[in-house]
């Protein structure tokens, strides 16, 4: 039986008194594409910062295709690429340089670096300032050069951390696309986000980290049942009618609306449906909102739903 | 563009068993990559090729037109110049240690650093390819720095042979002072410190030292120091081999201070490089 593409069990870092990573449980298959889900502070990076070998797991364990990241550093090392959140790209060099010093340090065949690197310049729309020095690069030149340095080596497994963080919408959705090409010919990715969308549409399996634990490890598409895509946010006037508004909901729709001040808040997968439900039930008991909003769930709301608090507060 | 799948897993059963030739010239092979991308850099940053060129002439000719009257008078029968030139060229390589420092925090501080770590490469490269292309940069110095030395009346009195045995020294020392410098920047890891915390070891160790006044002139518990210490002792074999005046064990001082401080901050570097990031 081949091996997960990457497995993660019993997980933990600490760094002094802080434990980044606690106990974290998570296997890959080979082929798709894991997310992991967090806020900043969340572990993600060092989550994968483990995975790479920068960092050592001060308990459990951390594999890639059957390798132990602390055993077998080298091995892993062969069969990875990470881009990781800065731009790790030499500014002094041209772009075409920086493609070509990372395929002689992964040892690839010197015929293969002036093309592997004139491919990748290509796929990144990167080919009319190939030649430039980086440094005259704007910040989106940099993360997509940065992507495809991690590229050059066409690892099997390909960490990507955050990897969509200050790109332009457009450069957002070439490199979705990228992402499934890549994993269609069979590379096993592994990315973190703090965008709840952007795991729906690329990810086969998400978890979400918060402080460093595991609290949801599920497909995307159950998760968005579980926890609701869309918001429905009402604002009532004052507190007593949202109080009031809140039981109404509770009774004649079956649902839980959360409260906060005079604003309600519904997480829920059908927006709009629910949304008729809503006003209608209102409105018989003479509670008709003063402000309604609707819009998609963000890792705040996930996170509020599946741990109580939101990102920013502490417990 | 993309892995098939066919090369991915060809390329899992070829991780595990490593050549041993290859793991045996890793350190080289990707040491002399690394070296290239940094030379590369030391072309491309203005500030840098004038660290590196236009203060060692500042200094030539400063040292040589200002003071050179003042201590000219103190020594015997050796004009200033010629005493100047082989301090200066130990000086320049000793301030342009400095570089290594620089070099590896701005490294540290963009992340370049961490990607490295995560390559298959050999784990020395980072650093060997930096003291590497510094010790080139060093070798381009020295000649321009002769030169300079010639046009305002250096002359080595030895031989074309005492000349290069004495730049073999100076460049052999700079490398040595690289690695200690290493050692700095991957500590503090960032450029601007790195560049604070460099200059209380430097001064001292440049200024109190025969570089550019004999040692006899300063006050009794300064020489003490001044007179063992890695800069005077290399200083004062380099004026040797080049003056052609008797060279005794200096030499072998020389280079006994070299395999010391190599033998400590070369596996300190490494061992840091190792934790940081």
């Amino acid at each position: 039986m081949t091996p997960p593409a990457i497995r993660v069990a019993g997980l933990t870092r600490r760094f002094g008194s802080v434990t980044a990573l606690d106990r974290v449980d998570f296997e890959v298959e080979p082929g798709t594409v894991f997310g992991l889900l967090g806020p900043n502070g969340a572990g993600k990076t060092t989550a994968i910062r483990i995975l790479t070998t920068i960092l050592r797991p001060t308990e459990g364990r951390a594999e890639v295709l059957g390798r132990d990241v602390v055993a077998h550093p080298a091995a892993v090392r062969r069969l990875i690429g990470l881009a990781g959140q800065y731009a790790a790209v030499d500014p002094n060099l041209t772009g075409r340089e920086n493609l070509r010093l990372i395929g002689r340090l992964t040892q690839q065949p010197t015929g293969r670096l002036a093309p592997r690197a004139a491919e990748l310049l290509d796929a990144f729309d990167l080919t009319g300032a190939a030649d430039r020095p980086v440094r005259t690069y704007s910040g989106g030149m940099r993360r997509r050069l940065d992507i495809a340095a991690a590229l050059v080596p066409e690892p099997p497994v390909l960490f990507l951390d955050e990897p969509t963080t200050g790109l332009d919408p457009q450069s957002r959705t070439a490199l979705w696309q990228l992402i499934r090409e890549l994993v269609a010919d069979g590379t096993t990715v592994l990315l973190t986000t703090q965008y709840l969308e952007e795991a729906d549409r690329l990810a086969h399996r998400v978890a979400v980290l918060a402080e460093g634990r595991v609290v949801a490890d599920d497909a995307p598409g159950v998760l968005k049942d579980r926890l609701g895509t869309t918001v429905i946010e009402l604002g009532m006037g004052e507190e007593p009618r949202a109080h009031r508004a809140a039981a109404v909901i509770t009774t004649r729709l079956d649902r839980t609306a959360e409260r906060e001040g005079s604003l309600l808040r519904l997480a829920t997968p059908d927006g709009s449906l629910l949304l008729m439900d809503v006003l209608h039930a209102l409105e018989d008991e003479n509670l008709t909102p003063h402000t309604i909003a609707v819009r998609e769930a963000s890792l705040d709301d996930v996170y509020l739903a599946l741990t109580g608090h939101r990102t920013g507060d502490t417990p | 563009m993309t892995a098939s799948a066919s090369s991915a897993s060809a390329a899992v059963a070829a991780v595990d068993a490593e050549p041993l030739g290859r793991r045996l010239l890793a350190p080289i092979r990707d040491g002399l990559a690394v070296a290239g991308r940094n030379l590369i850099g030391l072309r491309r940053v203005p500030r840098l090729l004038i660290f590196s060129t236009v203060q060692p002439i500042v200094f030539v000719l400063m040292f040589r037109y200002v003071f050179g009257g003042v201590v000219g008078a103190a020594l015997h029968g050796v004009s200033y110049v010629d005493y100047l030139m082989p301090g200066v060229f130990v000086q320049v390589a000793t301030f342009g240690a400095v570089n290594t420092a620089i070099g590896l925090a701005t490294d540290l501080q963009t992340g370049l650093m961490e990607r490295f770590r995560s390559l298959p490469m050999a784990r020395s490269a980072v650093l060997s390819g930096r003291t590497a292309a510094d010790l080139v940069r060093n070798v381009f110095v020295v000649a321009l720095i002769t030169g300079v030395g010639y046009l305002v009346g250096f002359r080595v009195h030895s031989s074309l042979w005492g000349y290069l045995a004495g730049a073999l020294l100076v460049l052999a020392f700079g490398f040595a002072m690289c690695w200690v410098f290493a050692v700095v920047g991957l500590a503090v890891g960032d450029p601007e410190t790195a560049l604070a915390a460099s200059f209380p070891v430097l001064a001292p160790l440049v200024f109190a030292s025969s570089a550019f006044v004999p040692v006899r002139t300063m006050p009794g518990w300064l020489q003490a120091f001044a007179e063992h210490q890695p800069v005077t002792v290399t200083a004062d074999a380099v004026r040797a081999l080049m003056l052609g005046t008797p060279v005794g064990s200096q030499v072998w001082s020389a280079l006994a201070w070299d395999v010391g401080i190599l033998a400590v901050f070369a596996p300190l570097g490494v061992w840091l490089y190792r934790r940081v990031v």
